[in-house]
Order: C-alpha cells, then structure tokens, then sequence
C-alpha cells in the first residue's frame, strides 16, 4: 500500500524557547503508507516534533502540509480531525472505564441524542479488535488489562477516530518480549490497510525489524533520511551520536576476586521462591527474566522494601538486616530502582541534595546539615559521573533522562556501598549516556564492589554482566557464564517454570 | 538574558512585591497607616498567625494538612486558663502542661496519619471536631478568666518599642526557617513531600517525617494558643475557631504548595504581613467587614491563580529548559 505520495510533510520546521533552540530548519516528508522510525538522543528534538506536528505546540516558524493542506496554525483538534493520532508514552486512559467506553471517550455513541448507546460502542470496538487480529473484552475494565493491551487499546482509539497517520512514541519501552510481538504485528497489520505510522524508539533492533526508513535527529536538526536497507545499527548510532562509536560496551579490566560480598541463602517471600546465590566483590552478576519473573521483588527483599518469610542473607560474611531501607543502606547496599521518575530521583529538590540524601544523618552536626562537606560531596560526583548541569542547584526534574540517573546513582553511590543492585538502570536513556553509565557500572566493580544488574535488554546483559542466573516464576531457572551467554538460551530458561 | 533575570525576580519575590504595593497604597489614602506605632500593631496582630503557620507549614510540605489548628487553640486557651484560674497553678506550669498537651495531639494526628493511613484532612477534621467539642465540655461554653498578672506579658508586653508577642513570632520564624533550611530532618519534608517513594528507597523513614510534621505542628498551635490567651486575657472554648483558613490563606499566599515539596519561611512571613496589612488598612478606610472578607478571598485567588498559571507556563516569563 506504500505510494511515493507524501502524507505528512515539514518543511523548514523551527521551533525555539528563550534560549534553547528545540526544533531546527527541519523538513522531513513522509510517504503515504509507510513505518517511519524517528531515532536521536533524549533532548534530539522528537517530541518537539510530534507535538508540531500533532499542534499541540505551534512551531516558531515552518510549514506543515497534512494530506495535501498547508498548515502554520495546527491545533490538537483540527489534526485529529484531519487523521493524525499521538500515541504516547504514557497512556491517555481512564482505568476505571472500560474499553469500549475509553474507545470513545468524549464522543460516545448516543442514543436519541441523550443515552448512552453502549451496545453500538461495544460492538464497532469488538470491529476494530477483530480487524487487528487481538482478543480484548471491550467491557472489560481498562486497569484489569496488562500494559501491552492498554496500548492496543490506544491504538482502537486513534483508528475509531479513522487516523491516517498514528504517531507511536517508544511503544515498546514497557512491554514485554510477547507483548512487543503483538505490536509489532499490530503495526504490520496497519501497514496493510494503508495507515502510515511514525515509530520513535530507542530500541534499534525494533526499528530494522518494522522501519522502512529511518530519520535521525540530533541536537534539534534533521540529520539524515535513510533507508533501513542501506543501513546497520553502528552507522546509526554514529549519527545519533555524532562521533564514531568503535565500541557498544566498555572493556572490563580487573578480573571478579574470591572474596563474597552477598550471600543468599533459600529465600523466599514477596513473589520469591527458595533463592540462592553469590555475588562476589568485582563481579556483575547480570539477572534475567521475562517481566514478572520476580527480579524486581528479589530486590525489594534485599533492599527491605518487603520483608522476606524465610532465608538468609548475609553481606560480607554478617547477618543483612532488613527492616527498612535506612538500615540496608547503612550496612552497604544500594538500590537504583526501575522507575526512575517514581521511585529514583527526587525531581523537586537540586542535584546536590538529591546526592547527599541518603548520608545527610551522617554529615550533620546536631542535626544542621554540614553543607560544605554536602557541597563537596556533590562536586565530587558531578565530576565523577560526569553529570551535565549548569550548576548542582539545578532542579533534577530539569536534567535529561541520562543525567537524571546519573543522579541517582551519584545517590546511591555517596553511602560508598559494598553492593549495588541496578534494576534497570538504562531504561528510557539515550545511547550516548547509556555508555556512560555502563562505563561507570564497570568502575564500581573494579573498586571491589558487587554489581547485581537486573537487564531486560539483552545485548545489556550479555554485554556486562560476568555470569547470569535467569529466574522464572520467583525461581532461579539457569545460570550461564560469560562464555556460555546467548539470547536463545536466556529466553529459553526464562519460559522454563511458566504456567505451573 | 536580562528578560530573563527579571522574570525569575518576579517569581521569587513577587509576594514581596504584592506586599510592598499593598503598603505604598495604604500609605497614599491614609496618614496613620506608615506609623511606628501602628506598623507594630500590624506585627502584633498577625503574631499568632506567623506562630501557627510554621507548624502548619510543616504539613503542607508533606503535601498533607492540618485543620486540627484552631481546635487545638481552642483547647489551650480553655486548659491553661482553668489550670491558672481553678487549679490555681502558676503560669509557667500552666504554659508547660498546655504546651505537651497540644504536642501530645499533634502527635496522634501523625499516629492516624503515619499508622492507620487516613489522609491527613480527614484525621484534622474529626481533630478539630473533637477537641472543639471538649473545649467546650471543659469549659461549660463560659469564659475564663483572672489571670496572674504576670501572665499578661506574653501577650501585652512590650520590651522596649516592641510588642512580645511579635518577638516570640520572630523566635518562631527563625526556628522554623533553620529546621527546613538547616537541619537534615528538615531537608527530609522536602523530599517525602516531592516524592514518598523515592524519599523512603533513599532511606528517609517516611512515617517518622510524619509524625515529626503533625507533632510540631500542635506544638506551633499550643504556643499561638498561649499567646492568644495572653491577648485575650480570658480563655474561650471559641477563641481558635477558623483560626487554620486564616493560617492557610497567609500559607498560601507565601507560595507554599498544597501538593507538597515547596515552600519557604521567607515568603510565609510575606504571606503573613499580607493579610496584616490588608486587615489594618481597610480598617483604617473603614471598609465594612463583610466588605473586607470580599476582598481577602479575591486576594487568595488571585495569589494561587498567579501561582499555577506561572507554574504551567502560561504566563511565559523565562522558562527554561536544560
């Protein structure tokens, strides 16, 4: 169904804020029926350009042309009804509706003009699923359904709308391995019937295996079009980049000692079931799983965010005590959890507060907070991490998503830890800071600490981590030394245990 | 870049701002409103509102709130009266007792709160319905009075030029702005009231900062209690009615957020003067009362109104983003 017709074309889009130029001279066009990647860093310009395009922002200069028409003043409204849909990250949905009712939220189908005629919004959202090959009850509540079809959800939305061109940004970002193959399917199937659709993501692999063409973006330009035929991942990420990129992963230097620094022993509890296992000083011990696995809950016990019901833990020979968090990091642990906006950095308060949080006890003097030492403190990690901020009084909410972690690792860090558990800890940060950061991943170890890398990135895991114990259903399924990593067979230990 | 710099000037001390419009107009309709004298009426009349804002302070930070306030100058009022008047003790022991009662309920608004998980409005409401109740119950609906004279100086008193009561607020106001600018727990309703989350996994023990919060927060309404009845010089089981909507609009209108995590004494203080000024100035032009709670709540709105339209950009001076 591709045509050369464009259906979406910019020409010479700005888009400027007091002092930062966001969107730059870009023109991009579009062809009628294609999967468009749109790639870059965090802060390349992507979202500035969906939302010129979509109007929800008006660009400081340039020309939109949607199916033939020319736009300066597109708004919200008026591109919708021209057929051009945003599905963002975080979904548009009301949970305690249901399906068919989100379907057509704000334009319910009425009867005689007053009452709600659930039946018909019922049955065209039954159409939609159908036309798209997925099983969702539309009277089923939107929180009852899993983050995979909560999109498939969106996604009827925009075509009950009859969207010609679907925006999707970084659909895959919270999916899993299954759930991303439906949409990827999904996609496909919209292909078909003729709706183009803009794909922007992180995951490079998804992009050679849906895209026809991929636009980089960097620094609010448009760098390149390419097609994904004449292309490869390295090249890719040198334009993101704009520098050459010899290596992905970081070399690791000193070799894992004898010394253990954490030993787990039967432990079971919050979605856990009897694990066992060693991290010794100088190691990354990678875990992988598929979501759910209980990865993220073997950390909430070690962490003492829950408490465990039997098992022992000891750190560097000695009983972890595990009441709360307080007392885990005082004994040596850190934590970096998965959601970094939730539960990581605290984004009201500055960089140099954020850093000294978890020791701030520690550096006062009857209870007044010594701040040249704090000061100190945060110098020493801005460097260390090499975090980008005019200042450590800069808000953390103000930062980029990569210097956002670095943050909250300088965090975790400032209690000099003898354990780290990373819990997906490049999540929704761009290549550029994700080598960054695993460069830094690596210096910990090499100063004697454990690593516990909790990846559901593949090429991460298998990049870093030295050994790898996959869990499955709150079990540990398989462990594989660096030698004996693959894909296939991560995945496979990782379905081991399921449906029992 | 200049734009820039007066924009964020703007935003920082525009309550200030406000402040000094306010004063500069009173000044221009009346002679007696730029007066020593009656400026330190001012600060005399808005003492225990300063007092009590501090603690309530506390509590916004956290995103939570204290209604409870009122009653608990209500209870103080009536309990440290009948201690000096029936019990016949003196009024240092009558301040102490009343001062870890009021701690006492502050604290188990933080035990609801903290523990059971109530949200903090409704654990100050049924607060502040009970102990107006007892206030009452103990009071017999009757005032109290015939106080030591002694007792009299914390509310009368004048050390120099200066009023008493407007001291200790200045005390009050200086601990309370070391507490969140200095210590390490202050820091801490910061965190909890951005983010509990990511405060308690940093290793915050969020249900501590809680009780912390609430329990200050009672000690700040024991002491405006104190001071109040030291005005009054008799103890009344409605003395602190409505006193935590006066608190919050001077809370308010200091830019402290009532979604948590922002909040500074600075501009309290601002907050505070404010609804000072404005009460004694449309007294002086002899504006009606009624007229004059028009007014203030128009002022309210229009503060908060100010605040959330800059917060989402809507009024575009200088936002930047890094």
């Amino acid at each position: 169904m591709q045509n050369e017709n464009p259906i979406l074309e910019l020409k010479n889009v700005s888009k400027r804020y007091p002092g930062v130029v966001a969107l730059n001279n870009v023109s991009l066009s579009i062809k009628t029926g294609e999967v468009h990647a749109l790639i870059g860093e965090n802060g390349a310009g992507k979202s500035t350009l969906v939302k010129c395009c979509s109007g929800a922002i008006k660009p400081s200069e340039g020309k939109i042309t949607l199916n033939n028409e020319e736009f300066t003043d597109l708004t919200p409204e008026l591109s919708e009804k021209k057929g051009l849909a945003v599905i963002y990250q975080e979904f548009n949905l009301i949970n305690e509706l249901s399906v068919a009712e989100n379907v057509f939220l704000g334009r319910a189908i009425r009867k005689n003009g007053v009452f709600l005629d659930m039946k018909a919004m019922v049955e065209e959202t039954r159409k939609i699923f159908e036309q798209l090959h997925i099983k969702i009850n539309p009277n089923e509540v939107v929180k009852n359904l899993t983050v995979g079809y909560q999109q498939m959800v969106e996604i009827a939305k925009a075509l009950s709308l009859d969207a010609k061109i679907i925006f999707m940004d970084e659909p895959s970002a919270s999916l899993t391995t299954t759930e991303v193959q439906d949409l990827f399917r999904v996609v496909e199937k919209l292909k078909k019937t003729g709706v183009t659709i803009i794909y922007i993501s992180h995951r490079l692999e998804e992009v050679f295996q849906l895209c026809d063409r991929i636009t980089v973006l960097r620094d609010g330009e448009s760098i390149e079009t390419l097609n994904v035929k004449e292309t490869n991942q390295r090249k890719l990420i040198e334009l993101m980049v704009g520098r050459e990129f010899t290596e992905t992963f970081p070399p690791k230097t000193k070799s894992i000692t004898d010394e253990v620094v954490l030993d787990v022993k039967n432990l079971s509890g919050n979605g856990v079931n009897d694990i066992s296992f060693q991290v010794k000083k100088g190691e990354i011990l990678g875990f992988g799983g598929l979501i759910g696995a209980g990865r993220t809950e073997m950390a909430e016990l070690l962490f003492g965010v829950e408490s465990y019901e039997k098992g022992n833990i000891l750190l560097n020979q000695k009983k972890l005590i595990t009441k709360n968090p307080e007392v885990v990091i005082n004994q040596g642990v850190a934590y970096v959890s998965e959601d970094r906006k939730q539960k990581g950095a605290l984004l009201d308060i500055d960089i140099r507060e954020n850093i000294a949080i978890s020791i701030l006890k520690k550096i006062s003097r009857f209870s007044i907070v010594d701040e040249k030492k704090e000061d100190l403190l945060a110098k020493q990690y801005m460097d260390q991490l090499s975090i980008k901020a005019p200042s450590f009084k800069q808000k953390v909410k103000n930062l980029s998503g990569g210097n956002q972690q670095k943050v909250v690792l300088g965090k975790c860090l400032s209690p000099k830890p003898d354990l780290i558990i990373l819990d997906e800890p490049t999540r929704g940060i761009d290549v550029g800071a994700k080598y960054e950061i695993y460069k830094l991943i690596i210096e910990m170890v090499e100063q004697g600490k454990g690593v516990i890398l909790i990846s559901s990135e593949m090429e991460e895991l298998m990049g870093i981590s030295d050994r790898i114990l996959v869990l499955s259903g709150g079990k540990i399924t398989g462990e594989l030394m660096r030698e004996e990593f693959s894909q296939e067979k991560i995945l496979e230990y990782a379905s081991l245990n399921l449906g029992e | 870049m200049k734009k820039i710099d007066f924009a964020s000037y703007i935003k920082k001390y525009g309550i200030f701002l406000a402040l000094v419009i306010l004063v500069v107009y009173f000044t221009s309709v009346s002679d007696v409103f730029l007066t020593p004298s009656n400026l330190f009426n001012v600060a005399r009349q808005v003492s225990f509102l300063g007092i009590a804002a501090v603690g309530m302070t506390f509590t916004l930070l956290l995103g939570g709130i204290d209604l409870s306030i009122g009653s608990i100058i209500s209870l103080v009022n009536v309990v440290c009266a009948s201690l000096m008047v029936k019990n016949g003790m003196s009024p240092f022991a009558a301040c102490v007792i009343s001062l870890v009662m009021s701690t006492i309920l502050g604290f188990l608004n933080g035990w609801a709160i903290a523990n059971i998980g109530i949200p903090p409005i409704i654990v100050t409401l049924c607060a502040m319905t009970i102990w107006e109740g007892v206030a009452y119950i103990l009071s017999k609906g009757l005032p109290i009075f015939g106080f030591p004279a002694s007792f009299s100086v914390i509310g009368q008193g004048y050390l120099g030029v200066v009023p008493v009561p407007v001291i200790i607020m200045v005390f009050i106001l200086i601990i309370g702005s070391v507490i969140l600018n200095k210590t390490y727990f202050g820091r801490y309703f910061y965190a909890v009231g951005g983010n509990e989350d990511a405060a308690f996994l940093s290793g915050i023990i969020v249900k501590r900062v809680k009780y912390l919060a609430y329990t200050l927060s009672g000690f700040f309404a024991g002491v405006a209690g104190i001071v109040i009845l030291s005005r009054t010089n008799s103890g009344q089981a409605l003395a602190g009615k409505g006193f935590e909507f006066s608190v919050l609009t001077a809370i308010a209108l200091g830019g402290v957020s009532v979604n948590g995590g922002v909040g500074k004494v600075f501009n309290i203080v601002a907050g505070v003067f404010i609804i000072g000024v404005l009460t004694n100035g449309l007294v002086i032009m002899n504006v009606s009362q009624y007229v004059q709670l028009v007014i203030k709540g128009l002022v309210l709105f229009a503060a908060v109104a100010f605040d959330m339209l800059q917060k989402d950009g809507k009024l575009d001076f200088g936002k930047r983003k890094i």
